[in-house]
């Protein structure tokens, strides 16, 4: 599963808005993955550009948000 | 006082947001504006750069909000040869957090209200069409009625596929950006740099906008494809560690920026796009300002027109404008994206090579993209309707 490292981000939205599911929610400074709507696709992962999103194979799960 | 129910909402108080709240309370409907920061122009995410004919159709030039003035052009190929292009046309780079605020003051001064920390998580609904935004502001829960929303709300748009529109875009269009503002540093304040190639920016470009002779912005975007393998933040710190080791960073900042034509449709019932969030960048230079501000404009002045006229389909007039002005430009802009987004070091350097030959005079962009595609003839055609047609 997908997991945002809050401490490292932005908060800048590129992450959301290359997500197919809209399964990211960006306020002002918080962000977390709405995690019914994430197919762990990775896109995000794969497009933030300051590498804040990680995919986290062995799948626990643990809630990013602040 | 703030009322319960609006003409029209606004969804982002950025230039295209203020923009569309100016446009339409200028008609004489009554404009809300809901920007979810706490300030209007900050956190800026943007390189800066604009053209100055860009801003001086919407805001006179003003010094409080220009850091530089920008007289040429600077690109530099792998191999470090330097084309300089001298413009036709001055540019400009900002300072945004002032210049937003002060395009905000202008929307409020056309007599549209604006509300800070407002954050919209939801859209309300009368049948199939929009008639409202479901927002958060301290704490509470609140909802606000809309004949008609201007979703302004940026590159991470989500109120437009509340409503059924299509604005996610592939990853891979999607240029991953970093930029520092570096100061005790030493730039020519009159040229902004621009470096290709795979060592500074894969399927972007690499820039130096400066913000005075000892400080500018410097930043890249580069393909989401490339970012996957090494981020855009790894390309910045590689390239300050060698040629800047002793900057003072001022600021950090990450962003997205949606580099592909303006999606095909940025209308629904009740609700219409702008800016980022309707795709309204130049996806060949990933410019944003001048562009979400027409569009913003053109949004707001059609808005109007609808409520006055009691015409609501009449929303639907801002495509048919929009594609006018710039839609059916940016397509062509994107042609010409694609036609040298993957060019090896090898075909950057030769472009170099022949375009430092061009005498000065010759050298615009028009004759540097001419160079480039040369093999390309269709892509010459677009070169041409964009480049030497005003």
């Amino acid at each position: 599963m997908i997991e945002i490292l809050p401490d490292k981000c932005d908060f800048c939205g590129c992450c959301v808005g290359v997500c197919p599911e809209d399964a990211i929610e960006l306020k002002e400074a918080e962000i977390f993955i709405i995690e019914e709507l994430c197919t762990n696709c990775a896109k995000c992962v794969w497009s933030c550009p300051i590498e804040v999103l990680v995919f986290n194979r062995n799948g626990v799960k643990k809630n990013a948000e602040k | 006082m703030q009322k319960n129910k609006y003409d029209v909402v606004v969804v982002g108080a950025g230039p295209a947001g203020s923009m569309a709240a100016r446009f339409a309370a200028e008609k004489g409907i009554s404009v809300l504006v809901l920007e979810k920061d706490r300030d209007v122009g900050y956190p800026v995410r943007c390189g800066e750069a604009v053209s100055r004919k860009g801003i001086e159709e919407f805001i006179p030039s003003d010094p409080k909000f220009i850091a530089t003035t920008i007289d040429k052009f600077s690109f530099i190929a792998p191999d470090g040869t330097e084309v300089v292009i001298p413009l036709e046309e001055e540019g400009y780079i900002l300072e945004r957090r002032i210049f937003d605020y002060e395009l905000a003051k202008t929307a409020a001064k056309a007599g549209a209200e604006i509300m800070t920390r407002a954050y919209v998580n939801g859209l309300l609904f009368d049948g199939d069409k929009v008639s409202g935004v479901k927002y958060e502001h301290q704490g509470e829960q609140k909802e606000i009625s809309a004949e008609i929303v201007i979703a302004a709300d940026g590159v991470e748009s989500r109120v437009g596929r509340w409503a059924g529109l299509k604005t996610h875009i592939d990853f891979r269009d999607m240029e991953s950006a970093v930029q520092i503002t570096a100061a005790n540093i030493s730039v020519d304040p009159e040229t902004c740099y621009f470096y290709f190639g795979e060592e500074f920016a894969p399927q972007g470009y690499f820039w130096i906008f400066p913000k005075d002779k000892n400080s500018a912005n410097i930043g890249l975007g580069i393909g989401g494809d490339r970012n996957r393998k090494k981020s855009a933040l790894t390309y910045l710190n590689n390239f300050m560690e060698k040629h800047y080791p002793g900057a003072s960073v001022l600021t950090v900042i990450a962003g997205g920026v949606p580099c592909v034509p303006t999606l095909e449709k940025i209308v629904a019932p009740g609700i219409m796009l702008a800016g980022d969030a309707a795709r309204q960048v130049n996806p060949l230079s990933g410019g944003g300002i001048a562009s979400g501000m027409i569009g913003g404009s053109i949004a707001g002045t059609v808005a109007a027109e609808s409520i006055l006229n009691k015409n609501p389909d009449h929303i639907f007039e801002y495509e048919k404008r929009w594609n006018d002005r710039l839609g059916k430009r940016h397509r062509i802009f994107d042609r010409i994206k694609n036609g040298i987004y993957n060019f090896s070091d090898e075909q950057f350097n030769s472009i170099a090579h022949a375009a430092v030959k061009l005498p000065v005079e010759k050298r615009s962009l028009g004759n540097i993209f001419k160079t480039a595609l040369v093999n390309k003839p269709a892509l010459l055609v677009d070169v041409a309707k964009v480049f030497f047609t005003k």
